[in-house]
């Protein structure tokens, strides 16, 4: 494996419910290297989705570590996790989490607003994004105006408008077609191998993992080596 | 950088139906806020315009309107006397003793009986109030038992026109006149001969001295010499801040009324405000979830919300203001509790009054959508995010 972006140790993470902890990573170790596209699959209820959201930032583990680079972000403050998730992680989720009421320019340049960019700059970034995805020309759509897949290409675009060095998907083909599908994978495909991106995508979908350079799967909060 | 101003009001214009009937709610504590606040207001110019500032008032000491002030007539002397009174072109002072009773006359309106003021006008009385213009007839002839009516009195009041007789002071009384003296409280007076007033109902004193100062700097100096004079008991004011003193007590009156109608409105609204911002947070809770996962801090969802209704609650006071300014066309009669009479004055919409009215749905925008926005600023993403 080459260098390790994300070195994950002994993480553990359980959820309460009434007086009942429930385990539901139980000391997950393991590397992500850096520009790897990682599919994690299991069955529901494994764990797969609470570790992809510990690594992206959005939750908080009860023990272990997360270092990305050389920072544990298990460490940080809820402000430093959004300003590091801010700088560091790009989302695509199943149902794209699209703003209704912003254009598709303007859905892409959200996260630019967290960056000291100027209202021209920000702009441009998020048109050339659009353009990566190729919907150029459909800069001044409303998410409710373009179909399923423009809706993920534009989810997509906004993950990698701010340069992240990991892109957290979660289900990216769970609410498409099959051609549609495929074609989100190619573009996740290209984002890591033409742009370097390190992927990680949470699937049930075997096509999307096999899209994968490697798959590992989780089952009662246990990873497998599936590859 | 926090979420952007168009997020919070395109969802207003999303949802058309919500936000139009929630602002409408608010609109409607807006236009009671600012209705009273400008009947308060055009009170209060309606008496500040009916004075000059370079005329004074003496009163008897202790009296708190015109009405019930006594002058004798050796006193009136001895103030029309001082060196500070402006010199009329005839060289005699330019000074009034005037009388002034209040009559009851049927309202054309409900054929109620209101006050109407008489005032019992000296030779110089028209020419110390340059605001008063006759409007149809002519002056009443002095030592006659003629009156000339102000124009909110002609439309007020029934038996007022020009020919009209009307009884009091157990005499006759000729209307042979009407006058304009703008927006001001002479409008809803009768003037006629001061002597012949007094004599009917059987005066001896005068209720007031009016008179034209030199100039602006010389009320000090006439004040200090009338108040300072032994022989007299008399209190002095300038015209303008006299008839301001008589709009205190209603304009008081007015404010409190409105403000406590409107404190007790304005908890509904913001109730409606506060549902509505509600359903907003619950209809939106992955879009929280998503922009957090961005990197957006809780401050920034608690402004964008807190953002929206404000929104909410400006348009609100842009409709309640907009309804509250077709007032401005209105008149309105009421009897002025501290001279106990009738008094026509209309709404008065100023800037402060704009400002207040704003500032007080900004404020009802922000009590209400604070709540919600907190809750909106608390959810935990991956919570938020599984709602999607």
């Amino acid at each position: 494996m080459d260098t390790p972006l994300i070195r994950i140790r002994d993480l553990c993470k359980a959820y309460t419910r009434g007086d009942q902890s429930i385990p539901v990573l139980a000391g997950i170790t393991f590397d992500i290297a850096a520009g790897e596209f990682l599919a994690l699959i299991g069955p529901s209820g494994s764990g797969k989705s609470t570790l992809l959201n510990l690594i992206a930032g959005i939750d908080t583990a009860d023990s272990g570590q997360i270092l990305v680079g050389d920072t544990d972000i298990v460490t940080l403050s809820e402000g430093e996790l959004a300003d590091w998730r801010s700088g560091h992680v790009g989302f695509i989720f199943q149902f794209y989490n699209l703003i209704p009421v912003l254009t598709a320019l303007e859905n892409v340049e959200l996260p630019l607003l967290l960056t000291s960019l100027t209202r021209h700059e920000r702009r441009e970034h998020a048109a050339h994004a659009l353009d990566a995805v190729g919907l150029s020309d459909r800069l001044d759509h409303r998410p409710n105006q373009l179909s399923g897949g423009q809706q993920q290409r534009v989810a997509i675009a906004r993950a990698i408008v701010a340069d992240p060095d990991i892109i957290v998907a979660d289900e990216p083909t769970g609410d498409l077609d099959r051609v549609s599908a495929q074609d989100i994978l190619h573009l996740m495909d290209r984002l890591n191998t033409e742009l370097g991106k390190t992927i990680i995508m949470v699937t049930h979908d075997q096509r999307a993992a096999d899209a994968a350079h490697r798959v590992r799967s989780l089952d009662k909060g246990v990873l497998h080596v599936s590859d | 950088m926090p979420v952007p101003l168009s997020y919070s009001y395109r969802n207003l214009l999303t949802r058309r139906m919500t936000t139009v009937l929630t602002a409408g709610g608010m609109s409607l504590v807006v236009f009671v806020f600012a209705a009273t606040l400008m009947l308060a207001e055009g009170l209060r110019q309606t008496l500040v315009s009916t004075g000059l500032p370079t005329n004074a008032v003496i009163l008897r000491k202790g009296s708190e309107s015109e009405v019930q002030s006594g002058i004798e007539r050796s006193q009136a002397s001895v103030m029309t006397t001082r060196p500070e009174i402006a010199v009329a072109p005839d060289g005699t002072a330019m000074a009034a003793r005037e009388v002034v009773v209040l009559i009851g006359l049927p309202r054309a309106s409900t054929g109620k009986i209101s006050n109407a003021v008489i005032r019992g006008t000296d030779l110089k009385s028209l020419a110390l109030r340059p605001q008063v213009r006759m409007a149809r007839g002519r002056e009443p002839r002095r030592g006659s038992t003629e009156v000339m009516v102000g124009k909110n009195v002609a439309k007020g009041f029934t038996g007022t026109q020009i020919g009209d007789r009307l009884r009091f002071g157990k005499r006759e009384w000729e209307v042979v006149g009407v006058f304009d003296a703008g927006n001001t409280g002479f409008s809803s007076e009768i003037w006629a001969d001061g002597d012949q007033v007094m004599r009917s109902f059987g005066r001896d004193a005068y209720s007031i001295v009016v008179a034209g100062l030199r100039d602006y700097g010389a009320y000090e100096a006439f004040r200090a010499g009338i108040e300072g004079d032994p022989r007299l008991t008399a209190e002095t004011f300038r015209e303008t801040r006299y008839y301001e003193k008589q709009s205190e007590m209603m304009a008081k009156f007015l404010r409190v009324l409105g403000v406590s109608l409107t404190i007790i409105f304005s908890l509904g609204a913001m109730i409606g405000a506060m549902i509505t911002m509600y359903s907003a947070v619950a209809n939106r809770v992955p879009e929280i979830g998503t922009m957090r996962a961005l990197g957006f801090g809780r401050s920034s969802i608690l402004a964008a919300f807190l953002a929206e209704s404000v929104f909410l609650s400006l348009l609100g006071g842009a409709m309640g203001l907009g309804a509250a300014a077709v007032l401005n066309f209105f008149t309105f009669s009421t009897t002025n509790f501290q001279t106990f009479s009738e008094l026509a004055f209309k709404f008065a919409l100023t800037g402060d009054i704009i400002l207040l009215s704003l500032g007080f749905s900004v404020f009802m925008g922000v009590l209400g959508g604070l709540p919600p926005a907190l809750r909106a600023s608390r959810l935990k993403i991956v919570e938020a995010l599984r709602e999607a």
